[in-house]
């Protein structure tokens, strides 16, 4: 390779280094330097702050009035919760998502062409509409309060402002998330594969286990991805449809940039929630890698 | 009673589709095949082979009529309840397996225990000669060796009867004939029926134990290769298989009067319009006047072993001859000729 087409692809890949940058790198940055500072009095960074880790300590220890430092348990939990949250939903996304990309898969073209409208029809319509169509379908009165009422015998459930009902409006937002990526393996998928494995001997449920699922797993791992991460930092949902009291991280972020206006500690749960996604990530890449070496 | 037959298929028609848009692939087909038989389906593409074996496998379920398998009634079971296994015209491999995983497939659902799984791997790996591939997935394969690890998977289980779809058709010419002579052995040494499917008739002549000649959802004849090639029943038999020379003809008490030609004394059970056929080789080229009738030399072609000598009959038509005798030299192009025909290689075929 000559000098002249180093510099050539050097200029040519300018602009996307650019746009990487400025628009990737410093954000993130700029969220990293100022979750070292601390907290404005007037606004929501003290700029002139020096930088310490203090935020990141307070995740995890507190200061006590004589200044010792004990645990405080509180930010952890909430950490947990969020990923035993985002990890059921996931899971709900995975127990539908999938037999529906399966069924899909199945039809003619035009039926396939028709479901996946249907399925994306949800994205054109705003987040928060989608959470107060929940909102009045799970509310006391609502329609499906009161059929669950009519079969519980135990007096009136409660549906509405329970991790349950913040479960439920997560796993809504985001099955299309897991639908999608899981359907385009199996559009693709060789359905002789499956007669293969009957002929070899596997019931229905065997093939599916040996067959169907492990071909289909790399669109299985995009879509819980897909829907994990974001569930994870989600803040609508467990707003509306948690009423508040079940906090989850994206709460918790959204609070200290909003009213507590403590951006820096803000910064800080964001940037452990980013390395957080960042390491599943890898060991999901590298596990995958290591299956198909 | 002792079964003696590995497959007894009774009366099976089937259709797909609904209502006035079926169509019916298979008219009342009829089939038996014996213990370690080497039986082949020939026909063209579309003729019904396919379904007829996945109407075996179990992957599609007859309208009518019954499938036996060493004398159990599978005509409704599973696929997976049947002692069958299917060789696969696309190999249809799993990619997520490696060559050994695929092999040990079916003794895993048959949950064998481990060493006996990894023996008969190795002995089912070790029949078509891929024991190095073991650790290879099968896109890191060509097409030939992906042919001998389906073999190999499908044999594993050590079924009744295996099942071959076209195996050999995606594969080159060379690398074909040398996986004809190893299937051949392979059926031998392993004792297994093979119900062999192809629209290669020189393949199908030189597996099978017996051929199936099918058009139309329908078997034609059925008999040993040579039966098939050497007394076809049916036009369409005598037409795919080789060349053949049809002749016109109209039967009579005394035999059959060749159309421009003599009568010959061949038995035909009820008085009308017949076609005879015979295979070039059989017919032979004699001097003018001498033979049943005379034609006119358009062509001679040596090919070696053979001389084939095209020739035009009087009432316009082809006829072939084809000449393995090295010593006499061909009649001058253009010249009268007489055709010579053994009573013995005349058939009388049914249209
Ligand atoms: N699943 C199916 N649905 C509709 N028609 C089919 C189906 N399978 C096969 N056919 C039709 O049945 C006929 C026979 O097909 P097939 O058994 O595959 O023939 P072959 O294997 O001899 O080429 C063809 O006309 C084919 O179009
Ligand atoms: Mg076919």
């Amino acid at each position: 390779m000559t000098q002249s087409d180093t510099l050539r692809r050097i200029v040519l890949m300018l602009p996307a280094l650019v746009a990487i940058l400025l628009l990737v790198g410093a954000p993130l940055g700029l969220m990293g330097w100022v979750s070292l500072l601390e907290k404005g009095t007037t606004a929501g960074v003290d700029w002139g702050s020096a930088p310490s880790i203090g935020n990141y300590q307070r995740l995890v220890w507190e200061e006590d009035f004589d200044g010792t430092l004990i645990l405080n348990t509180n930010y952890l939990v909430i950490f947990l919760r969020s990923v035993l949250q985002a990890a059921v939903t996931t899971l709900l996304c995975l127990m539908l998502g999938l037999p529906v990309a399966l069924w899909m898969a199945s039809l003619s073209p035009t039926g396939r062409a028709v479901m996946l409208l249907l399925v994306t029809i949800p994205f054109w319509t705003n987040l928060l509409v989608r959470n107060y169509a929940w909102l009045i379908i799970l509310r006391e009165g609502g329609w499906l309060g009161m059929a669950v009422d009519a079969l519980w015998p135990f007096g009136p459930v409660q549906l509405l402002y329970n991790d349950v009902a913040v479960a439920i409006g997560l796993t809504y937002s985001f099955l299309p998330f897991m639908v999608l990526p899981v359907y385009s393996v199996f559009e693709k998928f060789d359905w002789r594969l499956v007669e293969a494995a009957h002929d070899l001997g596997a019931t229905r449920a065997r093939a599916l286990r040996r067959v169907i699922l492990p071909v289909a797993m790399p669109g299985i791992l995009a879509g819980s991805l897909l829907v994990f991460i974001p569930c994870l930092g989600a803040f609508v949902t467990p707003a509306l449809l948690g009423g508040g009291k079940t906090l989850m991280l994206g709460n918790v972020i959204q609070m200290q940039f909003g009213p507590s206006r403590n951006w820096p500690f803000g910064a800080a749960i964001s940037v452990v929630l980013l390395a957080v996604m960042l390491l599943a990530m890898t060991a999901l890449a590298l596990w995958r890698n290591r299956r198909s070496a | 009673m002792a079964e003696t037959n590995t497959v007894t298929i009774r009366g099976v028609s089937k259709a797909f589709g609904r209502g006035d848009a079926a169509v019916r692939v298979l008219h009342d087909v009829s089939v038996d095949i014996a213990r370690q038989e080497f039986f082949t389906l020939l026909g063209p593409s579309g003729c019904g082979k396919t379904t007829l074996l996945r109407l075996v496998a179990g992957f599609e379920i007859a309208d009518s009529g019954s499938i036996r398998i060493e004398g159990q009634d599978v005509t409704h079971a599973p696929p997976f309840r049947r002692p069958v296994n299917t060789v696969f015209q696309n190999y249809a491999l799993f990619p997520h397996l490696t060559v050994e995983q695929n092999v040990a497939f079916s003794l895993e659902e048959q949950r064998l225990p481990r060493d006996q799984i990894r023996q008969r791997v190795g002995e089912a790996l070790e029949m078509v000669r891929m024991q190095t591939y073991a650790r290879r997935r099968p896109s890191d394969l060509s097409g030939g060796q992906q042919q001998r690890v389906a073999l190999a998977r499908a044999l594993a289980p050590r079924p009744k009867l295996l099942l071959l779809d076209e195996p050999l058709s995606a594969l080159d010419l060379k690398l074909r004939k040398e996986m004809q002579i190893e299937l051949k052995q392979l059926q031998a040494e392993a004792g297994i029926t093979f119900l062999f499917v192809t629209h290669d008739q020189e393949e199908a002549l030189a597996l099978s134990d017996r051929v199936a000649v099918m058009q139309g959802g329908r078997i034609l004849q059925m008999g040993p290769p040579r039966e098939i090639y050497e007394a076809p029943t049916h036009r369409f038999v005598a037409d795919f298989i080789g060349d053949i020379n049809l002749l016109d003809g109209e039967a009579t008490g005394g035999g059959v009067r060749v159309a421009g030609g003599q009568t010959l004394p061949v038995q035909v059970s009820r008085p009308g319009p017949v076609t005879l056929a015979i295979r070039p080789e059989r017919a032979r080229l004699v001097a003018a006047g001498t033979g049943v009738m005379d034609a006119t030399l358009v062509h001679s072609a040596y090919l070696g072993t053979a001389t084939l000598h095209k020739l035009q009959l009087a009432s316009g038509g082809d006829f072939l001859i084809r000449q393995s005798d090295p010593v006499q030299a061909a009649p001058e192009k253009g010249s009268r000729v007489g055709i010579a025909l053994p009573t013995d290689a005349l058939q009388v075929l049914q249209e």
